[in-house]
Formats: C-alpha cells, structure tokens, sequence
C-alpha cells in the first residue's frame, strides 16, 4: 500500500487547480464547477485520513460535505439564472452594480 | 497492484481537472469534471470507502451534473467563446499564487509528516454500507435530519430565487 501523504499531495494538487480555475475564468458556472472542484478535492483527504486510522467518522462528515455540496449547487445556479435573466450575461467582469 | 491504480487514477484526476479549467467550451469543462469525479470515486474505491464512492457517481457525477448541464444549456452558453479571461497578467498572478498556496500546504504536510498515520488494519470493515449507516443513524442521527431540512429550505429558496415572476399583491394598492 502506498502512503498517506501521497493522498495529501494528490488533494492539495487538484485543490490549487480549483483555486486556479476560479481566479482565471470568468463564466459563473465554471466558477462554480470549481468550487466543487475544491470541495472534492478536501473529500479525498478527509477520506484518505478516515481509511488509514480506521475511523468512520471523517466518512460521515464527507457524507454531510456532498449534502451541502449539492445545496449550494442549487443556490449558486438558480442565483446565476436570475442574474442571466436580467444581464444576458454570466460574465463575473459584467455583474458590477454593487463594485462601487 | 494497488500503486499502479493510484497512479493511473490520480494522473486521470490532475489531468482531467485541468482540461477543465483551460478548456474554453462550458458543456466540455463539465463534461471532464463528470470524469474527474468518476476517477476520484476509483480512488475511494482504492481507499475501501465503497459506500461513498457509490454516493459520489450516483449523487455527485450524477444528479449534480445533470443539474449543471441543464443550466448550461438553458442558458447558452457554450457560443460565449470570450468569455475566458483575456489579460496575460491575469493568469500569471493566479498561477503564481496557486504555486505560493500549493508550497505552503506541502510545507505543512512536511512538518507532520512523522505524525502521519500508517495504515489501520480494520480499514476494509468502516467503507461500508452497514458501518457508515449504523453511526449516522445513532451518533449523527440529529445532524443527519438536519441536513434533510437544509436540502429542502436550498430546493425552496432556489424556487423562489430563479422565479421568473415573483407576484407580489401588496403592490397592487
């Protein structure tokens, strides 16, 4: 079997990707396609850690992580299409009402 | 055996997440993230969490993905080409401070490292079915139905928010 801390690595990797992605594009639903990105990304630790000590507890708390995954999907879509209801747009460089 | 899984699906992992992030088509970005959530679930699997890899493709790859594709494809959005960043800079301070972020994470694993755990032996016996639901329905069993009621107040709130048209009869006087 292989080491914990190549799990560590492997989360750490794609979570940076995650942060990558939200802070180069520009389109909503890619951002938030990243966010979930991250939150997978924490999941594979938080697992890695349950299975090497034997503990189901970091297995219920990635259980409680898809159910507020999913909860914020569904937020940041439906915001995203009231948005696009009234801009036509989900470019982030576009929605500036509230900039200044 | 195990070793060339986890090399196999990590690389599909890191490579997949990637294309996603620099790919310029929306329907594509999603469609890698469905694959990089199907190789995380393998690496699940190669962790014996059998049950959180099944709720990974049924719940994560599946329904949210849907949900994802839908929206995309409600809205139209894979003909906005332009919408991928266009200064240089822009990606070269997000990846400069990817790389920043990345090396203090490592840095932090390597301070621990002699405190990290080797592997349990009853590994095999807490991924499934019966061990994850005997805890979640005595020792979590509060923060279980909460859960339950945060998922509908997002279903409602998520009506109400995408609504097209709110009526609103106070207004009428």
């Amino acid at each position: 079997m292989i080491g914990i801390d190549w799990y560590l690595a492997l989360s750490a990797v794609l979570f940076i990707i995650g942060v990558i992605g939200v802070l180069i594009r520009r389109n909503a639903v890619v951002i938030i396609m990243c966010v979930e990105l991250m939150l997978n990304a924490v999941n594979v630790s938080l697992i890695a850690f349950a299975s090497y000590h034997g503990d189901v507890t970091g297995q219920i708390l990635v259980f409680f992580v898809l159910a507020v995954a999913a909860a914020e999907a569904i937020i940041g879509l439906a915001i995203i299409i009231a948005i696009f209801r009234n801009n036509l747009s989900t470019d982030i460089t576009k929605i500036n009402l509230l900039r200044w | 055996m195990v070793t060339y899984a986890f090399v196999i699906l990590a690389v599909l992992a890191i490579a997949t997440a990637l294309a996603m992030i620099l790919n310029k088509n929306t329907v594509n970005s999603a469609l890698f993230l469905v694959l990089n959530l199907l190789s995380v679930a393998g690496l699940y699997l190669l962790l014996q969490a059998q049950f959180l890899a099944m709720i990974q493709v049924i719940v994560y790859a599946g329904a949210i993905m849907v949900l994802f594709l839908f929206v995309i494809m409600l809205l139209n959005l894979d003909e906005e080409v332009s919408l991928f960043s266009k200064f240089r800079a822009k990606y070269i301070v997000a990846f400069l401070l990817g790389v920043v972020v990345f090396g203090q994470i490592i840095y932090s694993i390597g301070g621990v490292t002699e405190m990290l755990p080797e592997i349990s032996p009853n590994m095999e016996f807490i991924g499934t079915v019966e061990a994850v639901g005997e805890v979640l329905y005595t020792d979590y069993l509060l923060p279980f139905e909460m859960t339950a009621i945060l998922l509908t107040a997002a279903v409602v709130g998520a009506l109400m928010i995408a609504q097209y048209k709110v009526k609103n009869t106070d207004q009428e006087i």
